[in-house]
């Protein structure tokens, strides 16, 4: 599996950590069924997942990466934080 | 028709032309006490044991290939019950109880051979926590032994012993651990199941769920036709988020791929099943002489049933470190299965949010071994809603209550693989 990077350009996936589901953000305040949705539940579709991954051994941006979940083909991938604007 | 050698002979001289199918290839009737979905182990064990245990035998179980077609046949076929935490232990050990009558309970040559499990280890730290592991497994009345590097040198010769980085200073030894036939497991739980009036249907996918006013579940839609239930079984670890999302449930389960391997075929060479315990990597021999071998899940969300690079490498890395001479072997074929990754690392038997539904998932990558024990539990669940004795930490809730049972500590994400 290669993993296009918006820095790097194509690299082998062993490049990469791989964080999981982009999707869970961790709430704030101590809402304890909030924090356990976050820690626990997901969606984990058979299909298209939004995903992070740190290019450890390249770049070392975190990267947010579309990926088929069925055939591990890569749609799209960006920076999880963009540029700021200049 | 009961297998026998008697029976054998008899075939012989009719030669081989009056076997009759091993089980049913059912169509679906309107409805059923219960159905259950997902012909794995798992899902052919649970409806075996309703119709036995329990006497519930209108009872149909829907796969969307053909029975065994997934995890059942994936795995590397080997059964142990050498756990260290009280909530796993028993019920592990009721698994190999169950292993050793099985052949006798179905009539069916599972190849089960208790042929010992051994774990590694390579530091004194190792060595403690694998005495305090084996000294709970006797306290639950399971057998264990720590082994020195010389008892182990008896049985496996071959191992790196005096490797600079990880030498091997013992083991320890479940001598009723080994290996068992896995798609055997599975026709013979069929057969038996059929034969008390279970109906078998394959190639038949859930679609959706048919709900009545108060929102439990009252049957499943199918590729074939609804199907009303009074209680309807998931077993499809592996789909299972996949599946209970048609129900509308989210669960603490992450898909992931682990592959596993098989090489040529060799004369009789692990005396019974390795494990390495400086990296992921276990071995063991079948029947037939092919080296079964694996190691660690490839690390992403997959539903793919195949892997990458990287962990092909890894596991055989770890193969070359532990029993150099496996350089010389060939590998045949590698596969990859999908695992119900569950967030503590641990399986999943109860009761839905939803009535009517009914939770069996979360095996990770050690559901074989707990074949027979998940289907007993199962079924005792669909048939008294209430947890058998030896599955009552399996909840779904436990994420929500903090009681997770973190036997490695090695779920879907803990980023301690």
């Amino acid at each position: 599996m290669r993993i296009p990077c918006p820095f790097c350009g194509a690299r082998d996936s062993r490049e990469f950590v791989f964080r999981g589901d982009a999707q869970p953000v961790r709430p704030g305040g101590d809402d304890a069924g909030a924090m356990f949705d976050y820690l626990y539940l997901r969606d984990n579709p058979a299909g298209a997942f939004e995903e992070l991954w740190y290019h450890a051994q390249g770049c070392r941006n975190w990267l947010r990466v579309t990926r088929n979940t069925v055939t591990h083909a890569i749609t799209d991938a960006r920076l999880a934080r963009p540029e700021p604007a200049a | 028709m009961r297998y026998s050698i008697v029976q054998l002979a008899r075939q012989a001289l009719g030669r081989h032309r009056g076997w009759a199918p091993a089980w049913r290839d059912a169509t679906p009737k309107d409805g059923y006490d219960v159905v259950i979905v997902g012909g794995g182990g798992h899902g052919l064990a649970a409806a075996y044991y309703l119709a036995k245990v329990h006497g519930i035998t209108n009872v149909a179980l829907v796969e969307r290939g053909w029975i065994g077609g997934g995890n059942a046949g994936r795995n590397t076929t080997i059964i142990r019950s050498n756990y260290g935490l009280p909530g796993n232990e028993p019920f592990y050990e009721w698994s190999m109880k169950l292993w050793e009558g099985l052949e006798q309970d179905l009539n069916y040559n599972a190849m089960v051979s208790q042929r010992g499990v051994l774990n590694l280890y390579h530091s004194d730290p190792q060595r403690d926590a694998y005495a305090r592991r084996g000294n709970a497994m006797r306290m639950h009345g399971v057998d264990a032994t720590l082994l020195d590097a010389d008892a182990v040198r008896k049985m496996a010769p071959f191992l790196d012993f005096d490797n600079a980085r990880f030498p091997i200073d013992g083991g320890l030894l479940q001598e009723r651990g080994g290996t068992a036939r896995h798609d055997a497991v599975n026709w013979g739980y069929a057969r038996a199941a059929s034969a008390l009036g279970v109906d078998i249907i394959q190639n038949c996918e859930v679609t959706g769920f048919l709900r009545d006013a108060s929102g439990a579940v009252t049957g499943v839609e199918t590729g074939r036709g609804t199907i009303r239930a009074g209680k309807v079984g998931l077993a499809v670890a592996g789909m299972t988020s996949h599946v209970a999302a048609k129900a509308g449930l989210k669960l603490p389960i992450e898909s992931h791929v682990l592959q596993a391997f098989v090489s040529e075929g060799l004369k009789p060479l692990i005396p019974g099943v390795i494990t390495y315990g400086a990296g992921h990597f276990y071995v063991s021999q079948s029947d037939k002489g092919g080296l079964v071998f694996g190691g660690d899940i490839d690390g992403y969300n997959s539903y793919a049933q195949r892997g990458n690079l990287p962990v092909v490498e890894d596991v055989c890395e770890g193969a070359m470190a532990l029993m150099p001479m496996i350089g010389r072997v060939r590998m045949l074929r590698s596969w990859g299965g999908i695992m119900d990754m569950s967030m503590d690392g641990s399986p999943i038997i109860d009761h839905t949010p939803i009535p009517g539904l009914y939770l069996n998932a979360g095996w990770c990558y050690g559901g074989f071994k707990a074949t027979p024990a998940s289907g007993w539990c199962f079924a005792h669940l669909l048939a008294t809603d209430t947890a058998h004795d030896t599955a009552t930490a399996y909840r779904l809730d436990r994420f929500r209550t903090g009681h997770v049972i973190d036997e490695k500590g090695a779920g879907a994400q803990p980023n301690l693989h």
